[in-house]
């Protein structure tokens, strides 16, 4: 049996009046990627706060590499690596500089620190940029460079929360292609992500969170099979039609969601729908056939998008 | 093997890996702190030398020598506890010098870590805890004013206003000075959520100030009763004070020198244990 490295019991977080984690519960097995996928403000930071041992938790159960965080802070953050939500790279250093102030955090011996800095510069494809100043870098090589520094210490898990949100998608493909090295290595993983595709790509489990509330586990294609259809069908009327086609649209397909610009038939085949919809006169102005996404199982367990 | 016990021999696995990995962080963790802090400052070294040569130069030079000659001339050489103008006014700069690093380390940089680009976040989030990096932000502080102390004092000894055997002292008593009245600016400064000229209010309204009021010019016995109890809390005054005692041996009980000690000490205290539980409160949200 995979040993467990994160381990989490009716876990709470209450800030005064407001409860930002509302007793979740997961465990994530060691080499495995796990994902919480949630809207902004589901209580994906705070989770990932507590489990980094940086957040005192108000109840239930937590342990992190075997440990109590609430006990063994420095001993638990030794052996993890953070990439936070907003990069906090120290923009008065060269790049390299900070990858060597970093490596001494963990009490690593200079020579060894220099070593594993140029390596991790060349898995961030940084090399060229050593000596250039931080504040110089592109959002995605700011990026790369904290998920490089993350490295420092070898960590035994990695934490990533939003890594490739406010990226271009060939940034974003890019830092995709290292995180995946690193899964293939068989390091840890545990992401936050509002991006479905981010979630599908990297994560072999995840959670769906809803204020501070697990609305579903499982993986990826699970989830879909389990909550949606293979195919969703999506069509559009025009603003002003949408809610009366709507009406007509009873019986097809397994399910229908109504949207204020687009109705989304879900089903098996999305080509069948649209024929019978045609042969029954029905004249949509655009039509799409796509695969069900985690989008779609989002909204089916929460009756909201994810990013609104 | 029962399953309970199997358990705990992974916990205690995990446990003893886990204590070795941060040991060492446990122990010199306030030193990585203060090794990363010391880089920073090397991308301003230049400033920090030119402040440190700078200003001995042109505050003896024009205080010391020039409005000297004018004191000097007026109340006669002497006047002031004994001695020249020169002597009287040096450990008094020398005091104000390490408030000037204070008052510039421990504002804006705490700001930068702890808001506009928070590096401080990124130590707490390794093997580092909270109070180690105030300590290693006191300790990185700490060489920096005993840098431009030193150098201080060099001049003033150049100038010729040490005339006291144990002048070196006055060096030390600045550097707990500069750190005492520091570590209470950092507190102010960590409470800050956001920078709205606070900071430049610090400068204007207490370290000014606190220098016109704290003997530093001319003795606080000259001024009005109603306004010498500044003096008595300013650290400035304390330190001041202890610093004439050793550059030219003013003449002060033992028991006030011991208060000007004992004051410094504690408020050094208070503030550094403040400025670590604030820290621990910002850092672990």
């Amino acid at each position: 049996m995979p040993e467990t490295v994160i381990v989490t019991q009716n876990l709470v977080k209450r800030y005064q009046n407001f409860v930002a984690v509302d007793g979740i519960d997961f465990e994530v097995a060691a080499g495995e990627s796990f994902g919480l996928l949630g809207p902004n403000g589901a209580g994906k930071s705070t989770t990932m706060r507590m489990i980094g041992a940086v957040s005192t938790r108000t109840s239930g159960d937590l342990s992190v590499l075997g440990l109590d965080p609430d006990r063994y802070g420095p001993e638990i953050r030794a052996q993890l690596g953070v990439v936070p939500q907003e990069n906090n790279l120290d923009l008065e250093l060269k790049v390299r500089e900070n990858l060597l102030v970093y490596g001494r955090y963990f009490g690593l011996p200079r020579a060894r620190v220099a070593r594993r800095a140029d390596e991790l510069l060349e898995f961030a494809q940084l090399e060229d940029k050593a000596t250039a100043k931080v504040d110089d870098l592109s959002g995605g090589m700011k990026r790369r460079l904290t998920i490089a520094r993350a490295l420092i210490n070898d960590p035994r898990l990695l934490l990533l929360d939003e890594p490739t949100t406010g990226l271009d998608p060939q940034a974003r493909h890019i830092l995709w292609d290292r995180l995946f090295r690193l899964k293939e290595q068989g390091t840890t993983l545990l992401l936050t992500t509002h991006y479905m595709d981010e979630a599908e790509q990297l994560c072999d489990r995840l959670v769906v969170i809803d204020q501070g509330r697990i609305m579903a586990e499982g993986s990826p294609a699970e989830l879909i099979r389990r909550y949606s259809s293979r195919e969703v069908l999506e069509v559009r009327f025009g603003s002003t039609q949408n809610a009366e086609a709507a009406g007509r649209l009873h019986g097809y397909g397994e399910r229908i969601d109504v949207l204020p610009d687009r109705i989304l038939v879900y089903s098996t085949s999305g080509e069948k729908e649209l024929e019978r919809m045609t042969a029954a006169g029905l004249r949509p102005i655009t039509s799409l056939v796509r695969r069900s996404s985690l989008e779609d199982v989002f909204l089916r367990l929460t009756g909201r998008n994810l990013i609104e | 093997m029962s399953s309970r016990e199997e358990s705990e021999r992974i916990h205690s696995a995990a446990l003893a890996s886990a204590v070795a990995a941060a040991a060492r962080t446990r122990r010199y963790g306030s030193w990585y702190v203060a090794e990363h802090r010391f880089r920073v400052m090397g991308t301003y070294a230049q400033t920090v030398l030119f402040t440190a040569i700078g200003s001995p130069l042109v505050y003896l030079y024009a205080m010391g020598v020039g409005l000297a000659s004018l004191v000097d001339g007026n109340v006669g050489a002497n006047a002031l506890t004994g001695v020249s103008y020169l002597v009287f006014l040096a450990p008094a700069l020398l005091a104000s010098s390490a408030i000037a690093v204070a008052s510039e380390e421990f504002t804006y940089p705490i700001m930068l870590g702890l808001k506009w680009n928070p590096t401080f976040f990124g130590m707490n989030a390794s093997a580092i805890q909270p109070g180690q990096v105030i300590n290693g932000l006191v300790i990185s502080v700490a060489a920096r004013m005993l840098l431009t102390c030193a150098i201080y004092y060099v001049f003033m000894l150049v100038f010729g206003a040490v005339p006291g055997a144990l002048g070196i002292v006055a060096v030390l008593v600045a550097l707990l000075t500069g750190l005492s009245f520091g570590v209470l600016v950092m507190a102010y400064t960590i409470t800050l959520k956001d920078d709205t000229g606070q900071l430049a209010m610090v400068q204007r309204l207490i370290v000014l100030p606190m220098t016109l009021f704290s003997g530093t010019f001319f003795p606080l016995t000259l001024l009005p009763p109603y306004l010498q109890w500044i003096g008595w809390i300013s650290p400035l005054w304390h330190g001041t004070e202890l610093s004439r005692v050793f550059a030219y041996g003013m003449s002060e009980p033992l028991w006030l020198s011991l208060v000007h000690v004992l004051y410094l000490t504690a408020l050094l205290a208070i503030g550094w244990i403040w400025c670590r539980r604030l820290t621990v409160r910002r850092l672990n949200k």
